[in-house]
């Protein structure tokens, strides 16, 4: 399979320095680490949010990175979590006296890490609080997890979270806002192809030139099902309801809608997809207060998209309206 | 002070030895049931633990536990990292006084509190803490309850951790990452608790080398110079 890339081994770092190459008033990376922080960490008198996990996902975490949103993002290797000891230097980084709040996407090693990590600065004297996001509703415990995986949804934990720190609030209201947009929000993916690493260069799963996997993970892991491609109005009805089915949400309850992109597809086909979601959040009585559409959480060269519907309230629409300035996400 | 932290090196030193002899075993195990990276991973990971404490100036057992833990955080990474790596860190603040059975035992206590604290495992899960729990608690009660040499101590705690690794083999693990496999994993011996004896066998070993060069034969449970074999009971 063809890459454009160097030697797989240098393949995160030289993304990293390419990053900072594109955004050097905006991002700088911790010295001897694959952690990005924003140019200007740690912000006096606010409390710093962080993130992080494997790469591959980009823009996910360091396309965050900046006013509105995140301190800090930590790289782990292509689908690999970071290790403690740079979340550690991360969290240290992000934190002007105010507190840190770790925001976690719900695999073992990401939790164990970012925990460990967390202790590791508590025990310095710093003030360290986790969310930990569980959003995809396709499948319970899987390859790397326990209980449901953390994807798309994650974004907008950033975004709320990051809002919230951005108003000068205390930790403890920093992650009361992102836990209740985790405690509101669901997503699943599909694909129609297997992406394919760096470091093996071919695909990670087989799938026929007919089939698709629903409720895939963004690390192509296991989904609920295997099945023959259908087009783009059936697949959109297939996740759309397994995300209803589970927030199970009132009638007139606002929405945000996120389709993404799992890296593959194209932007054309995202479209085709809200088209057919709003349509059916119409249909359900549910009212859109905003959808995005592009690619924010993707899974290497994977085509295939993720749907996410996370309910507001006006806190919450206060929060993802309120102005971000990051290379991946501007809110103004 | 130095002569303990230089018998703590010593057993780094020895288990980096061990993992690297067991790597493709514990690979083998953990290809049956997890992703086949448990070898490389602990091979390496030890062996830059190693040679980082190997680099530290006359240092004290509790400095040369937390640095070897570090390095392991940085080098073994995944959920192994935190679980094998953190726990020393934590754990270490424990042998800040020194090494006698005492501070051995707490030692062990506070290691087995974080493995199992981060990894949310019981026994009878199918994890390292099927090893960990039985060596710690006799340990502990060999220790405080039978009186024995802190050297005994960790021999008897080095053969409950043998029946904890050959108690994983016929259960079902519903913990880490061959919990994925269910019923499958039945049969297989878990690679975590797997390395964990082999890292307790270690430590037994320098332990019973530092009763050799101490030169005492009859040691009580009073003697406070008993150094690494305890701690390394904890690991």
């Amino acid at each position: 399979m063809k890459k454009l890339i160097n030697d797989p081994d240098d393949v995160v770092d030289e993304m990293l320095d390419g990053m900072v190459a594109a955004y050097p008033d905006r991002v700088r990376r911790l010295d001897g680490t694959n952690v990005l922080v924003r140019a200007d960490a740690p912000v006096d008198g606010k409390v710093g949010v962080v993130s992080g996990g494997g790469s591959g996902h980009e823009p996910t975490h360091a396309g965050y990175l900046g006013e509105g949103m995140l301190d800090g993002a930590a790289a782990g290797e292509v689908f690999t979590s970071p290790t403690a000891d740079e979340l550690e230097e991360m969290i240290a980084a992000a934190d002007s006296g105010e507190g840190v709040l770790m925001v976690v996407k719900n695999y073992e090693g990401d939790v164990m890490n970012f925990e460990t990590a967390g202790e590791m600065v508590e025990m310095e004297g710093a003030e360290v609080a986790e969310v930990v996001v569980n959003d995809d509703v396709a499948v319970e415990d899987s390859l790397y997890t326990s209980g449901r995986r953390g994807v798309c949804g994650t974004i907008l934990v950033h975004k709320a979270a990051g809002a919230k720190a951005a108003e000068g609030a205390a930790l403890e209201e920093v992650q009361r806002v992102a836990q209740k947009v985790v405690d509101n929000v669901g997503t699943m993916g599909m694909a129609l192809t297997s992406c394919v690493t760096p470091e093996k260069g071919e695909p990670t799963f087989d799938l026929g030139e007919d089939e698709i996997e629903l409720g895939i993970g963004i690390h192509g892991e296991p989904g609920v099902e295997r099945t023959d491609i259908m087009d783009a109005d059936a697949i959109t009805e297939e996740l759309t309801e397994t995300v209803l089915d589970d927030l199970d949400l009132d009638e007139g309850q606002e929405v945000v809608t996120i389709v993404n992109g799992m890296g593959g597809t194209p932007q054309m086909e995202l479209f085709v997809v809200n088209r057919k979601l709003q349509e059916m959040l119409g249909d359900h009585g549910l009212e859109t207060w905003d959808a995005w559409v592009g690619d924010y959480m993707t899974s290497l060269d994977m085509m295939g998209c993720s749907i996410t519907v996370c309910a507001v309230d006006d806190e919450l629409k206060e929060l993802l309206g309120a102005p971000a300035d990051t290379p991946a996400l501007t809110v103004r | 002070m130095s002569d303990e932290g230089a018998a703590v090196v010593a057993a780094v030193q020895a288990v980096a030895e061990r993992l690297e002899a067991e790597r493709t075993h514990l690979t083998d195990l953990d290809s049956a049931i997890g992703d086949a990276d448990h070898g490389g991973n602990m091979a390496r990971g030890w062996k830059a633990a190693a040679e980082e404490v190997a680099a530290l100036d006359d240092p004290d057992p509790a400095t040369v536990v937390k640095t070897a833990g570090k390095k392991l955080l940085s080098e073994v990474g995944g959920a192994s990292g935190p679980l094998y790596g953190g726990s020393l860190v934590f754990a270490s603040p424990e042998l800040e006084d020194g090494i006698t059975a005492e501070t051995a035992v707490a030692f062990a206590e506070t290691y087995l509190e974080k493995v199992q604290d981060r990894g949310d495992a019981r026994v009878g899960d199918k994890t390292m803490v099927d090893a960990l729990v039985p060596a710690v608690h006799t340990f502990k009660k060999s220790v405080e309850t039978d009186d024995l040499p802190p050297v005994e101590a960790l021999a008897k705690a080095v053969a409950a951790a043998e029946r904890g690794v050959d108690f994983t083999v016929p259960i079902r693990a519903s913990k880490g990452r061959a919990s994925y496999l269910g019923w499958r994993s039945v049969g297989h011996q878990d690679p975590g608790a797997t390395s964990t004896l082999y890292i307790l066998e270690e430590l037994l070993a320098a332990a019973e080398e530092q009763l050799d060069v101490a030169e005492t034969p009859p040691v009580d449970a009073t003697s406070p110079t008993i150094p690494d074999g305890e701690e390394a009971a904890e690991d």
